[in-house]
């Protein structure tokens, strides 16, 4: 072998500095140019390190069990005493929903209803977090042979959590609806009125353009609108609140801190995809 | 090559074990630094955990680059920024440039500081996240063309202050104990 001289050495050891600087200039052009290989090359990062997630998920879900269960301990009589007054209220409920579920039955057999096409789902496990600082967004961990796409809408026990916008061979990420980049079509429920809820990372998204003289109430609650076909109507989104300057916004049904299981919907709409398939779509057109 | 190579005197026969003790060494910094960052991602369920990340990195390029230089070459800086990029959805080649100058800066102060207390050389640190912090939100504003908000940069820096000590600390007991070359 030959061994080059300590200069050379020297000086190829000073260089490797600034050809690491111009090949990161490099990559923010490639980034720029080329987004599905970057998003290619991120899937296949998350893929290949997914099942030290899954591994992880189990012990560290163990823990978070054994710790809840002590805290619970120490307020087990205030949350007995809590229980029971929620159970008498949501027996009250569950007549009333019983009541309105077969007169809802009863309408719609008399209109001659359209019912919607049953959505099929599957569900994931929340691996991991994949927002980084500037973005709000999650990672399923799925299984290899799932047939989820870019689109498709993700709920977890309570609302909705957001949608994927990326799928790789085991993994797939859910852009959460707190998202900056998230705009979701809505309806406030008691008004009908549409508006957009819109992310911003911080754990409120907000409620813009919402038409003129039907003002989002305090506590109203707030759906999904099937406006543009990219998502159903009527899934739980959360509840207004009004903001200390007087903004609406929208506290989340989804607990969406707290993430653990996530079913994600197939409703077969194809109205929209992600926001970063349209970006390319717009910057393609140009 | 670990010091013990060149300097002459009696030293154990490098068997097969002894030699892959080296390379472990060698490798301690690059390969700890990687599985850290994929751990700083792991389901904690911690409020604020996204900025676990990038903090990690930070952390352990400026330990490395200014104790082990050797360990911790520009290429595995390099590296070490696009692991960053990726898992941390970055605009890729944002992470790898920060994490260069991080390594470049740590590089220039390398004397200095190898004289300074451990407490001077946490001030320092925090004031290179402040840089690195506003040099990555400067990139990122740019490269995504919109104004992104301010609040998750100074948790950043926050966060990297505090936990210099907690990550340094077994940083320093490894670099004095099991990934120094010339223990092997």
């Amino acid at each position: 072998m030959i061994r080059p001289s300590v200069q050379t050495r020297h000086a190829l050891a000073r260089l490797t500095l600034p050809a690491m600087v111009v090949a990161s200039f490099g990559l923010m052009l490639v980034g720029k140019v080329d987004t599905v290989l970057v998003e290619r090359a991120r899937i296949a990062v998350y893929d290949a390190s997914a099942p030290i997630y899954a591994a992880l998920a189990e012990p560290i879900g163990q823990l978070h069990g054994a710790i809840a269960e002590v805290a619970g301990l120490w307020e087990l009589r205030e949350e007995n005493a809590r229980l029971r007054d929620e159970n008498e209220r949501l027996r009250r409920w569950q007549s009333v929903a019983l009541t309105l579920d077969a007169e809802n039955q009863q309408l719609m057999a008399a209109m001659h209803w359209i019912p919607d096409p049953e959505a099929s789902y599957v569900t994931g496990r929340v691996v991991a977090d994949a927002g980084g600082v500037y973005a709000k967004a999650v990672l399923l961990s799925v299984g290899p042979n799932h047939a989820l796409h870019k689109g498709q809408i993700a709920l977890d026990e309570r609302g909705l959590v957001g949608r994927i916008t990326e799928v790789g061979s085991r993994t797939a990420r859910v852009l959460l609806i707190t998202d900056m980049n998230s705009r979701v079509p809505v309806i406030l429920e008691s008004s009908r009125s549409r508006a957009i809820l819109a992310g911003t990372n911080g754990p409120l998204p907000l409620l813009l353009y919402w038409s003129d003289g039907t003002v989002p109430k305090d506590g109203e609650r707030v759906v999904t609108s099937a406006e543009a076909n990219a998502f159903p109507a009527n899934l739980p989104v959360g509840t207004v609140r009004y903001n200390a300057s007087g903004v609406p916004e929208v506290e989340p049904d989804a607990n969406l801190n707290a993430l653990d299981i996530v079913r994600v919907f197939d409703y077969g709409l194809n109205g929209l995809t992600a926001p970063e398939v349209t970006a390319r779509v717009a910057a393609g057109r140009h | 090559m670990a010091l013990s190579e060149r300097v002459p005197g009696v030293r154990p026969r490098l068997t097969v074990g002894r030699r892959l003790d080296i390379v472990w060494r060698h490798a301690f910094p690059g390969t700890t630094s990687f599985l850290l960052m994929l751990l700083s991602l792991a389901p904690f369920g911690l409020w604020g955990q996204a900025a676990l990340l990038p903090t990690v990195a930070l952390t352990c390029v400026w330990f490395w680059s200014l104790f082990r230089p050797a360990a911790m070459s520009p290429p595995i800086v390099f590296l070490i920024g696009v692991l960053l990029d990726l898992l941390g959805f970055l605009p890729p080649g944002v992470g790898a440039l920060t994490m260069l100058t991080t390594f470049g800066i740590a590089q220039r102060l390398r004397r200095f500081l190898s004289r300074q207390r451990f407490i001077v050389i946490w001030l320092i640190f925090t004031a290179v996240a402040c840089g690195i912090a506003a040099m990555n939100w400067t990139l990122v504003s740019l490269l995504t063309f919109s104004l992104l908000p301010p609040g998750p940069v100074l948790f950043q820096v926050g966060l990297a202050a505090a936990m210099y000590p907690a990550v340094a600390v077994p940083l320093t007991l490894a670099h004095r104990s099991i990934a120094d070359p010339d223990q092997a």
